[in-house]
């Protein structure tokens, strides 16, 4: 089975997400409360964004500029909308129902490109207001079971941006991808923090299997509670599971939303298409159509700046300069953090494109703010201690640590810490140590056993506790070979 | 004999106000003691702000004092429909399911009025939620009509009409989703205006139906009405809805006269009309030719489906208003063993009959598969009356025809019926449907009871409307107008 392949043999994994995004804007959808995270339970709060009788709703400008950036940057065509009422009663909805849009959303069609250049075709992605948030106490913890439950209504009235992908998804690890790289378009546009684990971003996934060659695809099942990439991943290869087992006993696969339970690691039924909501949609009266100007259309696009893809390819282009191939996760990792400007300020200072993106991606990542903050031109100079040998990759990981910790340029660093390279007699002088230690294992080198040049350059190294240049050593042992 | 006991009226009374000549106090003090004495007759009101309102026209009087100007409205005393939120006072709709709800916040005509010097005395019966047309349907019990208190009002702002009738307050303020301000006005002899949709804000409406609520004024004259229309009209940036856009202040056209305007008097409105209807409005038709207007029938039968459509559109959208009333958050609670018996134990308790029945019809028309058939197919026909309107007002100005079908009913006389109660908005409808203005004037008595005329002008033509409007109440029977003596209406007739 392949990462992204069939999860039995002659099966097609079919999946389409909904991704609901809130947006960073400063103040709610529909009226000027604050929008923010983690503030004290219903302390963000007004007549409008708690539904008070006779409160309507007035739209947040800035909500629909983000909107169309995240449409723009998905290629989408921007369009006139309009906004509905969606109606289902539910306690964390203050007014029983959501507005939302229906058949005219803002942004339609699109794609994404993933890191690893597959497309996936977007649907639409509309504008609509996030509802309160819910704690069920006692019971399960499920509405249906519980003693009471604590309605908090800071989020009702959040904006959001709700992202439908067409049904090209073909598995999990496709599906992390889209995630991946729906997040870094959304933070790149500056519309989202992109945070699932605040409910930043939240992703429901639309199921399906059918046999491989099929044209039709199978009867789909919505899977929500997917609160981490790890969760969507396990969720699309659970369900998949399921339907295939179902199919392949002879049963049929019955449409509906199903709830994916973590610790339990599978799905369960959580209502038929017989008892989905009828949502009863009508124009949202309070509201007037909203028709952006093409000025204002242009404007947005003209201030987006270059987004994921496009960022990726810039880079590999510099990178695979060298002949080599392009380290796909790599790329994916530094225009993901922002780091790709540091990698091409460290190019443009003369430093190797391929070891500076792999420092980025590997070490610098671990500590984004601060590697953000590194100056190109030191970044650039330990990359360049490090091509000429002058420091080992152990050492040069270690000199850039300390820069991240406090700054300051990687030669005095080295010094600091004692990483002099070594010179040619100490070099010459360790190496002869590990010889006259391990004489058997080097007679078998001299034999052309390749495998034990590792056990001895292993040796060189602990004797000069790391200071050696492995390449310099590997130089030497093959000068002393022939 | 004028039983109000300022008899020039609103506008003259804040002007006296204002050049303190008299004071707020004493206006509203008298106010409320006409209250006081009718109230337990005529049941207009569901609160009075007693205290409240004589620390307001305290509060008047004191800018008065000091040299100030406390507006055009100064020391009037203004009842408000109890769908209108106030501030500290309980704002109930009628229901019961909103029986101890006080609203945080004013609604932006509430903020207006008292800007504009007005003075709150109270809030006012209505139809549960708006709905209805003779003010039976209040939660708090029956509002009865001053000129004769065994028939109603009219409604669903039946307390704000009566009010005005009884000479309690100089002006009030109605919602008018689908006749709620004109019908009762015809039905009580006051004068009760509908405005454009838009023109006013309607944030802090109690939303019954969105895209038909208006909210208009109630006053015993045309120039009262005129004056208070000005108050509460303009732009709000809290209604999305809300025009933004200058309109003339309407007070300023009434003496402009009706030489040339261009009557249509619509002929399908005089099929179904009580002759003595009828009769008012071909008295009127030539009262303005008399004025120098060109009047004219009319036929226009789109306006005819109207009603049909209105009873799709409105409950469609009071489904949707009405959701929020769950218990959770406000208003009455029942409790049940999990949220949506609470919900449900909730609303079957809080809502009245006619309620009930419009959320269901609404819920079943937006439902999917009937959408098409019922909610489609009404606004389709929505289309089609202000399709109708358009074309007539191509040819005319305003157009005419009466407000109400019958003059004021026994209580009780149709509320088994609830088909028969919606044809009290036949004539009322159309207007809303189609964003337009209206105004009813008094105009005739017919065996005691008053009967009103209808003027109907195309979005924002309240210029015009008001023009005409002057001319049919100054040639109206100045008997069929309010404010009379609610205990001497039975010896009037």
């Amino acid at each position: 089975m392949t990462a992204n392949g069939p999860v039995a043999p002659g099966w097609e994994t079919v999946v389409g997400l909904e991704v609901h995004c809130e947006l960073l804007t400063a103040t709610k959808l529909f009226c000027s409360c604050p929008n923010a995270f983690g503030s004290e339970p219903n302390t963000n709060v007004c007549p409008v964004c708690l539904g008070l009788p006779g409160s309507l709703p007035v739209l947040n400008a800035r909500a629909v500029e983000f909107a169309m950036r995240i449409g723009t940057a998905l290629g989408s065509s921007i369009e006139p909308s309009v906004f509905h009422r969606k109606n289902y009663f539910y306690p964390d909805m203050p007014k029983d129902y959501q507005i939302s849009q229906y058949d005219a959303p803002i942004n339609v069609g699109g794609h994404i490109e993933l890191a690893d250049g597959s497309l996936v075709g977007i649907v639409r992605a509309h504008i609509e207001e996030d509802t309160g948030k819910t704690t069920h106490v006692g019971g399960g913890g499920r509405i249906h079971d519980a003693d009471y439950s604590l309605v908090d209504y800071n989020r009702a009235g959040v904006p959001l941006v709700e992202i439908v992908s067409a049904p090209d998804i073909r598995g999990a690890e496709q599906a992390r991808g889209y995630v991946n790289e729906l997040r870094a378009i959304l933070i790149a546009t500056g519309t989202s923090d992109g945070r699932m684990e605040e409910g930043s971003l939240r992703v429901d996934a639309n199921i399906s299997v059918r046999r491989r060659g099929d044209a039709e695809y199978g009867t789909r099942c919505e899977v929500k509670n997917l609160n981490s990439l790890r969760s969507l991943g396990r969720a699309i290869e659970y369900e998949a599971a399921r339907q295939i087992a179902l199919l392949e006993a002879g049963g049929r696969v019955v449409q509906e939303t199903r709830h994916w339970n973590e610790e339990e690691g599978r799905t369960s039924s959580l209502r038929s298409k017989e008892e989905a909501f009828d949502y009863r949609y009508f124009t949202e009266p309070d509201l007037v159509p909203l028709a952006p100007a093409a000025a204002q259309i242009a404007a947005v696009a003209a201030e987006l700046g270059p987004l994921p893809a496009a960022r990726r390819h810039r880079l590999a282009e510099i990178v695979a300069r060298d002949g080599g191939p392009a380290p796909v996760e790599q790329l994916a990792t530094v225009v993901v953090l922002g780091l790709d400007d540091l990698v091409f300020g460290a190019a443009a200072c003369g430093a190797d494109p391929r070891l500076a993106l792999a420092r980025a991606a590997n070490e610098a990542a671990n500590r984004v703010d601060a590697a953000r903050g590194l100056d190109p031109a030191s970044f650039a100079e330990l990359v360049k201690l490090e091509a000429a040998g002058s420091l080992t990759a152990t050492q040069s990981k270690s000199v850039l640590v300390a820069m991240l910790d406090g700054g300051g340029e990687p030669a005095a660093i080295a010094t600091r810490l004692g990483f002099e390279a070594l010179d040619a007699t100490e070099l010459e002088a360790a190496i002869d140590a590990t010889i006259a230690a391990h004489p058997a294992e080097w007679e078998r080198y001299l034999a052309g056993d390749a495998k034990v040049a590792q056990f001895l350059l292993g040796d060189v190294m602990r004797v000069t506790k790391g200071r050696a240049n492995g390449k310099a050593v590997a130089a030497s042992f093959a000068a002393r070979r022939s | 004999m004028s039983a109000w006991a300022y008899p020039a009226g609103a506008v003259e009374t804040a002007r006296a106000v204002r050049a303190g000549e008299l004071r707020a106090r004493e206006v509203v003090a008298a106010a409320l003691g006409r209250i006081g004495r009718f109230e337990g007759a005529l049941h207009c009101f569901l609160t009075v702000t007693a205290d409240a309102a004589l620390t307001a026209a305290d509060a008047v009087d004191a800018v008065v004092a000091a040299g100030g100007d406390p507006g055009p409205l100064a020391g009037v005393p203004i009842a408000l429909k109890d769908n209108l939120c106030t501030r500290g006072i309980p704002t109930t709709a009628g229901s019961h399911i909103l029986e101890n709800w006080v609203p945080p916040y004013d609604a932006t005509v509430v903020k207006a009025v008292a800007a504009a010097g007005a003075v709150a005395v109270g809030k006012t019966n209505l139809d549960e939620f708006a709905m209805g047309s003779s003010t039976e349907n209040s939660a708090y019990g029956p509002t009865r009509n001053p000129w004769d208190p065994t028939r109603v009002p009219g409604g669903s702002s039946g307390g704000s009409a009566a009010a005005v009738a009884a000479g309690l307050v100089p002006l009030a303020l109605g919602s008018d989703t689908g006749g709620s301000v004109r019908q009762p006005a015809s039905l009580c002899g006051v004068v009760g205006v509908k405005p454009t949709y838009g023109l006013v804000s309607r944030y802090g409406l109690i939303a019954f139906a969105s895209s038909l609520d208006q909210i208009g004024p109630f006053a015993a004259t045309v120039a009262d009405a005129a004056a208070l229309l000005d108050v509460i009209a303009g732009h709000d940036p809290a209604d999305s809805t809300s025009l933004d856009v200058a309109l003339e202040p309407v007070s300023r056209q009434l003496g402009r006269g009706v030489a040339g305007l261009r009557v249509g008097l619509i002929s399908d409105f005089l099929v179904d009309a009580s002759p003595s209807c009828v009769a008012a409005v071909r008295e009127a038709a030539a009262v303005l030719a008399g004025a120098g207007a060109t009047v004219e029938e009319v036929a226009v039968p789109a306006l005819m489906l109207g009603l049909s459509a209105y009873y799709l559109v409105a409950p469609a959208e009071a489904s949707s208003n009405l959701a929020r009333y769950d218990g959770v958050r406000y208003g009455l609670r029942v409790d049940g063993p999990d949220v949506t018996q609470m919900n449900g134990r909730s609303r079957s308790a809080g809502f009245g009959p006619e309620v009930k029945r419009r959320i269901m019809l609404g819920t079943y028309v937006l439902s999917a598969g009937y959408y098409d058939a019922y909610y489609g197919q009404a606004q389709r026909v929505r289309t089609l009356v202000a399709r109708g309107f358009a074309e007539a007002y191509e040819r005319f100005d305003v157009l005419i025809g009466p407000t109400s079908p019958t003059v004021a009913f026994e209580i009780g006389a149709k509320t088994q019926d609830p088909l028969a109660m919606y044809l009290s908005d036949l004539y009322t409808i159309p207007t809303n449907l189609a964003g337009h203005p209206a105004v009813s004037v008094p105009f005739a008595l017919s065996e005691g009871l008053p009967v009103g005329v209808q003027v109907l002008a195309p979005a924002l033509g309240e210029g015009p409307m008001f023009r005409a409007a002057a001319v049919v109440e100054a040639g109206a029977d100045a008997a069929a107008r309010g404010p009379i003596e609610p205990h001497a209406a039975g010896a009037v007739r």
